[in-house]
């Protein structure tokens, strides 16, 4: 617990700069990932982060020292070659856009390490410290290291702010962009232009390999909890932060650590909780709200059958075997055991021993439900022109899912019909039945 | 003798990806390759944990394994929380690349495996390691013999299930419709993908196989439309990275992996533009004569 406290306290200068570094780069980069994550390209910042090492490498033979310009202006240029070669690949060629995303990627990695590799043997000996570009050195991050982390980062902050309703539509709909004559194509050169420069500040704290992630997990992490893309943006940047300040503080507690490697670690964890627990998108909010679906369906269902059966002898209420039930639609025994148990409890069904019959209850509901089947056929048959017998499935589904709202609708653009396409009465409650 | 080790130990690594690469691309999942490519890292440090050694068997299976489950985690993101398939690969293989250098750090003293051998592989060390017989004859090196045995694994594979992968590749529908399982298939061929990768891991590194895998197989590709031209066209292209990539490096004194990639790139480029059916070249040559 003292380590944390030590941590937060920032008093060391050293944790200052490592932990400032570490979420200015993840935070940032997390905010230009998220449109690469929205304009499905997740895998082209993969590239990307690939593709700046050989440009790495040749700035600092051309510049002879570990100038930060002369190899942030390398890592743009070549980054930029990639992604231009990607897509002339793509459009040139019989080649798919994966395969060449892969081709490029792996390409000019090999490129880059063959540069790497000459230059650490030609005895420059200000080379050493060229490789952190590999796995990055969040660990070690310096003062003026910092200085052109926030440069970098306040130019990406600024630019995505200015910009920041001509991405969302370029993102969600590019076509209507275009129409309303938005220059797409430089739109998406600066965009492109922001995402090499967060790549090539980003790996010095990750690595190369590990680019990817902090670009796109946040975003991926964050379009779990919102459908909106403002508070989207700002979760992503939140979680790229808090993984950024973790794997400054792991690496300080641990020194032989690696922090890049920490650092996607807790954004994956972060991810991999939203993808399970996020409440309306995650697999088990999902899961919960399928099963309680399934649940009205075969409640409604079993109900229907009961109404159904009552219709033909003209008393709802007559109590019945489960198997006058099976007859009629085949159930698992002890599957409609236990649904008929679960009616009883919610009060539509009433047991008198081995008989089950419907309540009032039970009966009103089975009633709406067989009321939204008949004009559901209804409307189809003669909005839609469906012929009759091809309506039953579709009405099967709606009866369940028809909201009383759109009930309503149903049955006065139908303007109350007393029968549905096969004949059979459509049941109306009593108020309304006695107004027709 | 050490250049014909290298050489010898690379053009069989490189055949094996190509072959697995050609049905790679073909399905459309070249990222999925490369996504495996690096997952297998924590599973080739936890064989390594176990067995102590480099006991090929064990990495093996730890990396098929790993392999498998990397498929079907990109597969169940993407089916059950409904990811999109990019970030979904972007996601899987990063959690897993990290675990896995995460892991090479906690058992530094216990592992022999490093940071730069993941990533560009120690070909060059392939002929220090031989394997000596009982008599105390030196047979080769070990890498040697693991390349040489998984080749003829994959070309096992390939020849036995050929129908089926085909099958599943070109025509899905068709294949499930008279019972070939597409999922079975997927599977397998990630399985070989897996395994295939951790042969090759010593040789080439974790990363520079995805350019193996890669780019041999797109360069066949754009030389032929017959599937078994491509497997054999690719092979070629492979062999030819391997031993001009082989030759680039001594010239330069650099990565001989980085530069076996290099090559492959060089190739693709030249078939690209001057391939007699799809090259962009030729294409305009045709287009000008109309």
């Amino acid at each position: 617990m003292n380590a944390l406290w030590e941590f937060l306290s920032f008093s060391d200068p050293n944790i200052r700069y490592v932990a400032f570094g570490s979420v200015l780069l993840t935070a940032s980069s997390a905010i230009v990932g998220s449109f690469t994550f929205l304009n499905k390209k997740s895998l082209v910042g993969d590239a990307i982060a690939h593709a700046v090492l050989p440009g790495i490498c040749l700035g600092f033979l051309l510049a002879g020292n570990k100038n930060p310009i002369a190899l942030i202006v390398g890592a743009f240029v070549t980054g930029w070659i990639s992604l231009v070669l990607v897509e002339y690949i793509t459009t040139k060629t019989r080649i798919k856009e994966d395969t060449a995303i892969g081709l490029i990627l792996s390409v000019f990695f090999g490129i880059g390490i063959l540069m790497l590799t000459v230059i650490q043997k030609s005895g420059n000996a200000s080379q050493s410290g060229l490789d952190h570009f590999l796995f990055g050195k969040a660990a070690s991050l310096v003062g003026s290291d910092l200085v052109t982390f926030s440069i970098v980062a306040v130019i990406l902050l600024v630019m995505v702010l200015a910009l920041f309703k001509e991405f969302s539509l370029l993102a969600f709909d590019k076509d209507y962009a275009r129409s309303i004559g938005l220059p797409v194509k430089g739109i998406e050169l600066v965009l492109t232009s922001l995402i090499v420069l967060a790549v090539v500040i980003g790996i010095q704290a990750v690595g190369v390999v590990l680019m990817a992630a902090i670009l796109i997990t946040p975003a991926a992490a964050a379009r779990f909890w919102t459908d909106k893309i403002t508070v989207m943006f700002f979760l992503a940047s939140v979680f790229g932060a808090i993984s950024g300040l973790s794997g400054a503080f792991i690496s300080y507690t641990a020194p032989s650590m690696p922090t890049g490697p920490w650092i996607v670690i807790v954004i994956s964890t972060i991810a991999f909780i939203s993808f399970f627990f996020a409440p309306t998108r995650g697999v088990i909010g999902r899961y919960i709200r399928q099963a309680k679906i399934r649940k009205t369906i075969n409640d409604e269902n079993v109900l229907k059958i009961l109404y159904q059966l009552g219709e033909e002898n003209k008393n709802f209420f007559i109590p019945r075997l489960v198997d006058e039930i099976i007859r009629k639609r085949f159930y698992e025994k002890q599957a409609l055991i236990s649904i008929l148990k679960r009616l009883t409890r919610q009060g539509y069904i009433e047991r008198t021993r081995n008989l089950w019959g419907l309540t009032e209850e039970g009966k009103n509901r089975a009633q709406r439900v067989v009321k939204i089947h008949r004009l559901w056929e209804l409307y189809l048959t003669t909005y839609m022109h469906i012929a009759p017998d091809h309506v039953h499935e579709d009405a099967d589904t709606i009866e369940h899912l028809l909201t009383p709202e759109l009930e309503e609708r149903l049955e006065k653009i139908l303007g109350y019909p007393k029968v549905d396409p096969h004949q059979s009465k459509i049941p109306y409650r009593e108020d309304v039945d006695t107004k027709l | 003798m050490n250049d014909l080790y290298i050489i010898l130990t690379a053009t069989l690594v490189s055949a094996s990806c190509a072959l697995l690469g050609c049905f790679l691309i073909l399905r459309r999942m070249a990222m999925v390759g490369d996504a495996i490519s690096h997952a297998v890292l924590p599973g080739i440090v936890i064989a390594f944990l176990l067995s102590g050694s480099r006991d090929s068997v064990t990495m093996l299976l730890g990396a098929g394994i790993i392999g498998m489950f990397t498929t079907f985690l990109i597969e169940f993101f993407h089916k059950k929380a409904r990811l999109q398939t990019d970030a979904s690969i972007g996601v899987t293989f990063t959690w897993l690349f990290a675990i896995g250098v995460v892991m090479i750090s906690l058992f530094a003293g216990k592992v022999d495996l490093d940071q730069d051998c993941v990533l560009y592989g120690e070909i060059a060390y392939v002929p220090l390691d031989v394997i000596i017989t009982q008599g105390g004859v030196n047979i080769g090196p070990k890498a040697l013999y693991v390349s040489g045995i998984i080749l003829l694994v994959t070309l096992l594979f390939i020849f036995l299930a050929y129908r089926k992968l085909f099958l599943t590749t070109f025509d899905p529908a068709f294949a499930s419709a008279i019972g070939i399982s597409t999922t079975l298939w997927h599977y397998a061929l990630m399985g070989a993908v897996s395994m295939t990768t951790v042969a090759s891991f010593e040789s080439v590194g974790a990363i520079l196989v995805v350019a193996l895998l890669i780019a041999p197989a797109a360069t066949a590709y754009l030389l032929t439309d017959n599937f078994k031209t491509m497997l054999g066209l690719a092979c070629l292209a492979g062999t030819i990275s391997s031993i001009t990539g082989y030759y680039l490096a001594v010239w330069l004194d650099g990565s001989i992996a980085g530069a076996i990639a290099t090559m492959s790139g060089m190739l693709f480029g030249i078939a690209m533009i001057f391939s007699p059916a799809h090259g962009l070249f030729f294409r305009k040559i045709k287009a000008e004569a109309h």
